[in-house]
């Protein structure tokens, strides 16, 4: 289908970065990850200072379980991997190929989120809502931030792989499904962080 | 089959390279997989294992996975990355400071 619409630009190897545009959409894109790197970097020291202000509300080795933590980390995991997929098939100006695995890291995105949601609304039913303590504000905005992340990169690849049924693989559209791989495997990235320091060290109790 | 004109050498070694990088990939997958169950399997041996030695081995494992997925799945191992390094490493130095203030200044 619309993988041979592009028959004619074979030629040229790694599209992404064949144009002046291209380049300066993955400088300027990597810049902004530097940024969201520090955004990020702040919640997690805010975190880290309030973790144990829990007042009068739960405790985290007393709200988080492993599996539920467990099986969000493989979800979002296998995500990475499928968009990395993605763009070994754009290289290859394989249109269809590359929507599929797209659409496969939106699905499991999706997946994450309702997890997310789920947990979310676990904790509220034990009393552990935003307000509860300095503890829960500092979780909730962190994890809160994060999944907006993941919710605005599903929402940006969703709508990146409907224009591809029309635009296909061009030097014009490859730096974009670059871009967004990058910002979905930056997404993942900061996950590692978050399981980490917020659910095995609070598990831990340490 | 014999590789006979330039064309088919080079298609020959354009293909072996991708299944190459194909191959990275799986085995960077594979190892961030091994370290996250590495990692939860320490913290549910937590009644065994003191608890400082269980905090210092998941953070070195988040650490680990983490370079692995900017240098394969981000591609910071290959060239033209000199400027990505240095936005993501200054950040990461930025960061750095504000959680070693955030960790050892504060008091609340």
């Amino acid at each position: 289908m619309s993988g041979t619409e592009n028959a004619g630009l074979q030629a040229i190897p790694n599209p992404e970065k064949a144009t002046l545009e291209g380049k300066n959409k993955f400088l300027g894109f990597w810049f902004f990850l530097g940024g969201e790197t520090v955004l990020f970097g702040t919640l997690f020291a805010t975190f880290l200072a309030l973790r144990d202000k829990v007042a009068s509300g739960p405790s985290a080795h007393e709200l988080f379980s492993l599996p539920l933590t467990f099986l969000s980390t493989i979800i979002l995991l296998t995500s990475s991997l499928t968009s990395v997929f993605a763009i070994l098939a754009m290289k290859d100006y394989k249109a269809g190929a590359m929507r599929l695995w797209f659409w496969i890291t939106v699905l499991l995105g999706l997946a994450f989120l309702g997890l997310e949601i789920y947990e979310f609304h676990e904790y509220l039913g034990e009393h552990f809502g935003f307000t509860t303590s300095a503890f829960s504000s500092a979780f909730y905005t962190l994890v809160g931030t994060h999944g907006c992340h993941v919710l605005f990169g599903v929402l940006w690849i969703s709508e990146l792989m409907l224009q591809s049924y029309k635009k296909g693989i061009t030097t014009v559209t490859a730096p974009k499904y670059y871009v967004a791989a990058l910002y979905w495997h930056f997404i993942d990235v900061v996950w590692v962080f978050i399981f980490t320091v917020v659910y095995l060290l609070g598990i831990l109790g340490g | 089959m014999a590789l006979t004109s330039k064309d088919q050498v080079a298609e020959y070694v354009a293909k072996q390279r991708r299944r190459q990088e194909l191959l990275h990939y799986l085995v960077t997958f594979a190892s961030m997989i091994v370290f996250t169950v590495l990692a939860f399997i320490a913290v549910a041996l937590r009644k065994d294992i003191n608890d400082y030695l269980i905090a210092f081995f998941i953070v070195t494992m988040a650490v680990v996975q983490v370079a692995f997925q900017l240098y394969y799945f981000m591609h910071m191992k290959e060239k033209d990355h000199g400027f990505p390094a240095l936005f993501i490493y200054g950040g990461a130095l930025v960061v750095f400071v504000t959680v070693l203030a955030f960790v050892t200044m504060i008091w609340i």
